[in-house]
């Protein structure tokens, strides 16, 4: 009786040092995956055709997804700011709130959980399903780099294309919060337009770009790595994918603050 | 040509390999047979750095493969050719596609002879016609030619069958061993083939090893393998029960 009640205690910190092994290990060998697809970008020549079809894929196929959601989320944006400001009788300012709001965080963040639902989970799934059936030991057999071949175009076009779909969310947008604030609610066009652009500077548009980017970049990384790495039949290819998501949308959210608290 | 020496590998503790050794001379043709689940498809992963020993070595004219990084390591596979159990077909491109693709990225190939090189091929192993479709689209023996059509492209010095008439009739069976016996003669290649189809592969190859508890044993000719006295090598080669399985 004594053993179990002391045993207890020691399972769970034998458990959690487990985990937090694992977590570390797991952080390193992604680590060194990145680190391999980065030298693999300079020592060997680029896939034009596949980055090409990973731009389609990760950017143009998400185009009308992120295009909604931009334009309604720049709707909402434009109705709980009008009632909002209304109270304290600065509706004028409701063409910088939702730019700066969408501009600064919305747009990147939005757009990047859009994507990493939409193009993350199927490269992630695709990735893992090659490996399964062994398409990935094929490639290597034959001579050729898994990384230049799978994994490199796919980190560019998620560079590439997030920054351009943010745009899109943006655009859209302002152009929802412009429907719903000026033609809905009366609010002026002409207060609507100008007071954005009297209040959003360069620096604001650079803050989401930059985050697009970063995010480009962590959810291909993030989605490569655990289709690349998973084992164990279609119940590892789902486990994957569901992880890729996850770990995904966590590190857009973390990285979100990091970057809002340290750089801007 | 390659010579594995005492081969230890475990996964997550469990040992699958033990000490596994083997010595096979250039031109010859190898069958490695033994029970499922006894480590030989990780033997042949081996050979290619698809997967590193805890203990042993693996070379290849004196190159230890575990040891390899980088373009060496690209250069020596470059001389094998694999035919996975599965086929490891691209399953987003079409026959042709998967024919084409390694003719495409490692020679400088222009786009009329590889077609022409790629038509060849499939010809050779009857598939002349299905060069369009997706590999979800052909059958399982239709998938294997034509895996074992593109490890053939490149003229391999060294081929590795990982189970190549798994799930197949015996008719198909019969054709595909007929094919690797064809191709062997037509391009020397050394070869090791991973295989349950006892004692029919043993037309194919010049010698036989078996993969028991985690050690090879060389069993020497086919006709000494079907002639070897070990009760479990004896029971094994002429599909005999176990007395633990005839139990059940």
């Amino acid at each position: 009786m004594t053993d179990q009640r002391t045993s207890f205690p020691l399972n769970v910190i034998r458990r959690l040092g487990a985990g937090a092994l694992d977590g570390v290990q797991e952080a390193g060998r992604m680590l060194l995956f990145l680190l391999s697809a980065l030298l693999c970008l300079f020592t060997h020549v680029p896939k034009v055709g596949r980055f090409v079809r990973r731009v389609q894929f990760i950017g143009f196929q998400s185009l009308l997804v992120v295009a909604l959601a931009g334009a309604f989320t720049g709707m909402v944006l434009g109705y709980q700011g009008y009632r909002t400001l209304s109270r304290f009788g600065s509706t004028a300012m409701l063409g910088p709130l939702v730019g700066l709001s969408l501009l600064k965080e919305l747009g990147p963040v939005l757009t990047a959980l859009m994507v990493t639902g939409r193009a993350g989970s199927a490269l992630a799934a695709e990735l893992g399903i090659m490996r399964i059936g062994e398409e990935i030991d094929a490639l290597e057999v034959m001579g050729l780099s898994p990384h230049q071949h799978l994994v490199v175009p796919t980190l560019l076009a998620g560079a590439i294309c997030l920054p351009l779909l943010t745009a899109v969310f943006n655009v859209l947008g302002i152009l929802g919060g412009y429907l719903v604030g000026v033609k809905l609610l009366g609010v002026g066009g002409g207060v609507y337009l100008g007071e954005m652009a009297a209040y959003v500077e360069m620096r604001d548009v650079l803050e989401g770009v930059w985050k697009a980017l970063c995010f480009g970049g962590f959810i291909t990384w993030i989605c490569c790595f655990k289709g690349y790495t998973a084992r164990f039949g279609a119940e590892g290819v789902s486990r994957a994918t569901t992880q890729a998501v996850v770990i995904s949308s966590v590190v857009i959210l973390v990285w979100d603050y990091f970057m809002t608290s340290v750089f801007f | 040509m390659i010579r594995v020496e005492g081969l230890h590998k475990s996964f997550d503790g469990v040992p699958v390999l033990r000490g596994a050794s083997l010595d096979v001379a250039a031109g010859e043709a190898t069958a490695l047979i033994g029970p499922s689940g006894q480590g030989k498809s990780v033997f042949l992963k081996h050979l290619v750095g698809l997967v590193h020993p805890d203990r042993g070595r693996v070379l290849v004219d004196g190159q230890d493969v575990a040891r390899l990084r980088g373009r060496k390591l690209q250069r020596l596979r470059n001389r094998f050719g694999y035919l996975f159990q599965g086929g490891a077909l691209f399953e987003s491109m079409t026959v042709f596609e998967n024919l084409a693709f390694p003719l495409r990225e490692k020679t400088g190939l222009r786009r009329h002879e590889i077609g022409r090189r790629v038509a060849g091929e499939l010809d050779r192993v009857g598939l002349a016609g299905s060069e369009g479709k997706y590999p979800s689209q052909i059958s399982g023996g239709m998938r294997k030619r034509a895996a074992l059509a593109r490890a053939m492209l490149l003229s391999p010095e060294i081929m590795l069958f990982d189970e190549p008439t798994t799930g197949l009739d015996p008719i198909m069976t019969r054709a595909i061993h007929g094919l690797i016996e064809t191709c062997h003669d037509r391009l020397g290649f050394t070869a090791i083939i991973v295989s349950h189809e006892v004692p029919s592969i043993f037309q194919v190859a010049d010698r036989v090893a078996m993969l028991h508890d985690g050690v090879i044993r060389v069993l020497g000719t086919p006709e000494a393998a079907l002639a070897e006295s070990d009760p479990f090598v004896h029971d094994f080669v002429r599909g005999h029960m176990p007395p633990a399985l005839a139990r059940d």
